[in-house]
């Protein structure tokens, strides 16, 4: 009836995991009170649920990769301490099949489950924003990929209380990750809860690449989009390209898992080296999806601030095509110690130093950028200054790691954790907390607090380096990763302090809390109706904050990459709004609520549930609702309608009273 | 310092790291122990000086440029509508192209030079002492086929004299290191992996599987012993006095259950026949079980994309 | 609110409606997503490159594919996308009664092609070749299937069609879903020969 599943499998023995569930219960019914006591159900159904506005959708990303990221953090802290503990003979306080589960958890959450919804979150954002469009191309899938996404996310959650999670390392190599070495259920929840949100990435992937190259607004030539706009389509097309391979993956090592299927194993004919090299061939690819609409922030964050267009915008155009293509022919070099002989090495080793060719000329054009330009120190700039000299460190072990000689005394050493944190932290993380604080007043209309921003941003780098330098020094003393504990005890106090550097950044993410609050808190003094707080370059910034839901009342013509910015130029530096009075409003048509998509991802999670424990009958039911639900979309035409222009004309009102009594 | 006291255990954990950071040298990739680390040291230290010629001007220049046209300082320049430059796109493209260039050839000659498969001493390859390591769980199993003996999780040689190594795999992936000496490759199953080593100096080296290989594997630790031809000889004789005797029927399914932090073992009269039995009990069935040299090359990335 | 501080002013050009051409950006999208599906497609068959020696002292591609059998699955599957072809043809013209014929005769013969690879399949297992068999078995049975499945998913969304079709009339809603299926079907058919080719030619030569 239940399968695999009974009670035991909740690890009642497991003091910190269930003091962790025994929290996220009491909190989680917090907010379940919260919303009842408030009545806001109906609202979050009717608003925020069922919503197919770009706008909001960015916004549940974010606010679940914010979510995530304290779950991904946490385990970050445990494993510093486990770390900073267990030397010379000490076991820490974590056995190994507790720290295990931790590291790939880590991992996996904070690749899939944190950089990845921040990263989606922005592009849902701002892309349309910044191309003039009222929404995405198919508003239906893109509500679907939320909640496939969220599925995923419920499931990992899920395997803290009921079993457990995968004790593999984050891409779980097979054959480790076989039914003969893992048994347990942990791989299964990878597996479903990779697989769903997986599904809903490439859906997203298509989704935005459709909607940049169709549905951008009249003289948006491609080469006069914003640099944002540009990353977000390479590294949509990289998500179309890869994503495919981690689903043919992930669904091979199901088969050998389920269906006794043997295309990893170690015995009749399996061979676990072609799961490494599928599962890199989605994974290097799948950095640059992450750091390459960072460097979009980054480029946009740096020509405002710097009040001056960014320089070279065509090299960063063409450096951002070079990186996405480049990024499939490098996969090798995840494993140069397999053994492939010099001359495959060779050939991959260099094609990765290629890379850092284009990104090095990006460094230099946000270099000359900032070069006779005006710049004002947000925190978005410190980001950015952070990044730039983190991420050109980053870059520099990343060649060090890309010689595949050298490679061989580096390779699954600390030094390999050091550069992906360097890269991915002072990158991806730092970019992504750059455009929160960038878009921030776009998407709720008041800014955030700039002192708290600061305070978070110098927690973030001082604990940065404190982390992960001791790493880099500990990796020359032979010191590798995945470590439960070690014999050396000379290793300790560097250990330590990558522990202070670990609290450091628990106090950069205390900080992000705090500005969220006290930004709401003040939220009227902080307000902005122009809608332009930081005299912004590109389109989003021509709306209001936030924008109505469809975005723009008469769809904007461009004719330069600038142009927003030349025309506040040309008109004495501000963009005030016409009057609607005198204005003509026409129809506009907009895409419905959908219910199908949070019904979808409900399903999914039950699915995904029944998969991991073997539960077949309710697998089948809850792919039966899947499918019906599916089916009575297709059957349902009321899908979109007319906003009236009587409407739109008093929505535009109501704004342009308020900006004439701000003036 | 008297007013914030926290600082003062900080201070004394970075005093105590501090002689990792300036005995950086006496690391066991900045001080190795054999010809084969000796070369990844210089060129580690090669690639991170060619590498410092980008990154220290960029450094300085974000802090320089940020610095210089900060909004308050009105003696700078400002020119918003510059964004183009065809000299310095030049330049930027250059500089990094032509580091990359020396740094590829770099690459290309030292991926053939320290080629793990690529005997030490080409001439007198036959010199070498072979030994086949295998990663079980959770331990080493190292084979001595000429000396017909076997050891866990300690492994004896000759200072001076090569070693070659075969690396298999009675489990999952694994990864040979011995960090002193240099390179590490996979142990995997089915897999034979080679891998040349020496020891130019003798002394006891900590190795290590790399590759996370399960509950145990924190403890998959060995020591190296790099020992004089005497002491060598020595070492052999007490191993071979060893009354436990190991062949793939007899005592391997047991050694290969998993089990933790196991002590060092020595088996004698050991079967010369273990190592290919080990390999071939993943290939059961196969029909090409008499030849394993065909597979003595791992296979990689050319055949599986 | 000021949507508008762009367009909104003296002077400066304003466009009117966005272009509602959804049925274009629906077959661009489905286009892009079959370039997806190319890649788990190409993913399969890489694998079954990897492994298709890989027999573990089981049979070979050689000892099972009969290649008479798979030649008529493959005249089945062909002939079907011509059919399919025809039914596009009258979508043009407008004849919703022709284009349901002919969408039953391509159900039809991809309801035939299915049910031999399932027999082809059903032959297999029960001679104790199953996937668990060998890499070999495992590459095969996977590749094949995929592609089965995909041809599965088309017959139902084409029963879906043949529901919808006498309910709705061709209307901009349900025109680009028979465009996109025509796209699927032919994508299919594409793949097939591949598969035939690689798979089951090569095995047996």
């Amino acid at each position: 009836m239940f399968g695999k599943l009974s009670l035991e499998a909740i690890p009642y023995h497991e003091p910190i995991v269930m003091s962790v569930a025994v929290v996220m219960a009491i909190v989680g019914a917090y907010i379940v009170g919260w919303i009842t006591f408030n009545k806001k159900w109906i609202y979050l159904w009717k608003e925020w649920i069922t919503s197919v506005d770009h706008k909001k959708l960015g916004i549940m990303y974010f606010l679940v990769a914010l979510v995530m990221l304290i779950r991904g953090f946490s385990d970050a802290i445990m494993m510093r301490t486990q770390q900073a503990m267990a030397a010379g003979g000490a076991e820490g306080y974590l056995p190994p099949e507790h720290y295990d589960q931790i590291f790939t958890a880590h991992g996996v959450i904070m690749i899939f489950f944190v950089a990845m919804p921040m990263v989606i979150g922005l592009m849902n954002l701002v892309v349309p924003l910044q191309i003039g469009a009222r929404d995405v191309a198919f508003p239906f899938l893109n509500n679907l990929s939320f909640w496939l996404f969220a599925a995923g996310v419920v499931l990992v959650n899920i395997s803290l209380v009921v079993g457990e999670f995968a004790k593999t390392g984050w891409l779980a190599y097979a054959p480790l990750s076989e039914s003969t070495y893992s048994p347990g259920v942990g791989v299964d929840y990878w597996i479903w809860a990779l697989q769903i949100s997986g599904v809903g990435t490439t859906l997203t992937g298509i989704n935005f690449f459709v909607t940049i190259m169709k549905m951008r607004t009249k003289g948006m030539t491609l080469f006069r989009m914003p640099i944002f706009t540009w990353t977000s389509l390479v590294a949509n097309g990289l998500i179309i390209a890869s994503f495919p391979i981690l689903t043919a993956t992930i669904a091979m090592l199901t088969l050998d898992r389920y269906l006794d299927f043997h295309f990893f194993t170690n015995d009749l004919g399996g061979n676990m080296m072609m799961y490494v090299n599928l599962i890199w061939a989605w994974g290097h690819p799948e950095v640059y999806i992450l750091i390459l609409p960072a460097f979009g922030v980054f480029s946009e964050v740096i020509a405002t601030f710097a009040k001056k267009r960014l320089f070279g915008y065509h090299t960063m155009v063409w450096a951002t095509v070079a990186i996405g293509l480049l990024s499939f022919m490098v996969w090798l070099h995840h494993f140069f110690t397999m053994g492939a002989g010099a001359n495959v090495n060779a050939f991959f080793g260099i094609m990765t130093m290629i890379i850092a060719v284009p990104t090095g000329v990006k460094i230099f054009n946000w270099l000359f950028t900032m070069f006779r330009g005006r710049l004002e120190f947000t925190s978005p700039v410190l980001w950015t200054l952070g990044f730039i000299i983190t991420f050109t460190l980053g870059g520099m072990t990343g060649v060090m790691l890309a010689v595949p000689a050298a490679n061989f005394v580096l390779h699954n050493s600390l030094f390999v954790i050091a550069h992906f944190h360097n890269v991915i932290i002072g990158g991806v993380v730092f970019g992504s907390l750059a455009g929160y604080t960038f878009w921030f007043p776009k998407a709720f209309g008041f800014t955030l607090n700039e002192k708290w921003g600061k305070r978070s941003f110098w927690c973030w780098i001082i604990g940065f380096y404190l982390a992960f330098t001791p790493l880099y020094i500990l990796s020359f003393y032979g010191a590798v990763r995945r470590m439960q504990s070690y014999p050396n005890a000379d290793w300790q106090p560097l250990m330590i302090v990558a522990w202070v550097g670990a609290v450091f950044i628990l106090a950069g993410i205390l900080c992000t809390a705090i500005q969220l609050y006290v930004s709401i808190r003040d939220r009227k003094a902080r307000a902005d109706v122009t809608g332009d707080p930081w005299n912004g370059r590109t389109l989003e910034w021509s709306t209001s904050s936030p924008p109505p839901h469809y975005n723009f009342a008469h769809l904007p013509v461009v004719n330069s990459i600038d142009n927003f910015w030349e025309e506040k130029q040309r008109r004495g530096g501000q963009a005030l709004p016409g009057n609607p009075e005198q204005t003509e409003y026409q129809d506009i048509h907009m895409p419905r609520n959908t219910v199908a998509g949070p019904v979808i991802g409900a399903f999914s999670i039950v699915l995904g549930f029944a998969l991991v424990w073997h539960i077949w009958w309710l697998a089948g039911a809850s792919a039966l609702g899947i499918f019906v639900s599916f089916i009575m979309r297709v059957f349902n035409d009321d899908i979109d309608y007319h906003v009236p222009a009587d409407e739109v004309r008093q929505t535009e009102t109501e704004h342009y009273q308020q900006v004439q009594m701000q003036a | 310092m008297g007013r914030k006291p926290y600082l003062r255990p900080l201070g004394a954990l970075l005093m105590a790291a501090l002689p990792f950071l300036i005995s950086g040298c006496s690391s066991a990739l900045m001080d190795p122990k054999g010809q084969v680390g000796e070369e990844q040291r210089v060129l580690i230290i090669t690639a991170f000086a060619l590498m410092l010629i980008v990154v220290i001007p960029v450094i300085v220049m974000t802090l320089l440029f940020a610095f210089r046209y900060r909004e308050s300082n009105p003696d700078a320049a400002y020119k918003p509508d510059w964004g183009h430059s065809k000299a310095i796109e030049v330049v930027v493209w250059l500089i990094p192209c032509v580091i990359i260039v020396v740094l590829a050839i770099l690459t290309w000659v030292t991926s053939h030079s320290l080629d793990p498969m690529k005997p030490i001493d080409a001439e007198n390859e036959q010199n070498a002492l072979e030994i086949q390591a295998v990663s079980l769980d959770w331990k080493w199993l190292f084979i001595y086929p000429e000396q017909r003996l076997a050891s866990v999780n300690e492994v004896a040689f000759p200072a001076n004299r090569p070693v070659h190594f075969r690396i298999s795999s009675g489990s999952v992936m694994n990864s040979f290191w011995i960090p002193a000496l240099g390179t590490q490759i996979y142990a995997m199953a089915g897999m034979d992996s080679n891998l040349h080593l020496i020891a130019n100096e003798q002394g006891t080296y900590p190795g290590r599987s790399t590759n996370y290989s399960g509950a145990g594997f924190s403890g998959m630790t060995f020591d190296a012993l790099a020992l004089s031809e005497p002491e060598f000889e020595r070492w052999v004789d007490e191993v071979n006095s060893s009354d436990q005797t190991l062949s793939f029927e007899d005592g391997y399914k047991e050694l290969a259950q998993p089990s933790q932090s196991v002590p060092v073992q020595y088996y004698s009269d050991v079967s010369p026949d273990l190592y290919r039995n080990i390999l071939n009990s993943f290939r059961e069935g196969k029909p090409d079980e008499h030849s394993t040299t065909e597979h003595s090359v791992p296979m990689s990335a050319e055949t599986a994309e | 609110m000021t949507t508008d501080t762009m367009t909104n002013q003296p002077g400066i050009m304003r466009t009117d409606e966005e272009h509602a051409d959804t049925t274009g950006m629906k077959t661009y999208g489905f286009w892009i997503y079959l370039m997806s599906d190319l890649i788990i497609f190409g993913c399969l068959f890489a694998t079954y490159g990897v492994l298709h020696n890989n027999t573990a002292g089981g049979p070979s591609g050689k000892d099972l594919f009969e290649l008479k059998f798979v030649l008529g699955e493959t005249f089945l599957l062909l002939f079907s996308s011509f059919t399919y072809g025809l039914a596009m043809l009258a979508m043009h013209r407008d004849r919703l009664g022709q284009l349901m014929g002919w969408l039953i005769a391509t159900f039809v013969l991809g309801a035939g092609f299915v049910g031999m690879e399932l027999y082809e399949f059903h032959h297999l297992i029960s001679e104790g070749y199953g996937p668990d068999r060998s890499g070999f078995l495992s590459s095969f049975f996977a590749l094949v299937g995929t592609h089965g499945l995909h041809v599965s998913f088309g017959l139902l969304w084409m029963l879906i069609m043949l529901i919808q079709l006498p309910i709705k009339g061709l209307t901009d809603k349900t025109r680009p879903r028979i465009l996109c299926l025509s796209l699927f079907w032919h994508f299919l058919d594409i793949v097939w020969i591949c598969v035939f080719t690689f798979v089951y030619l090569m095995g047996v030569l």
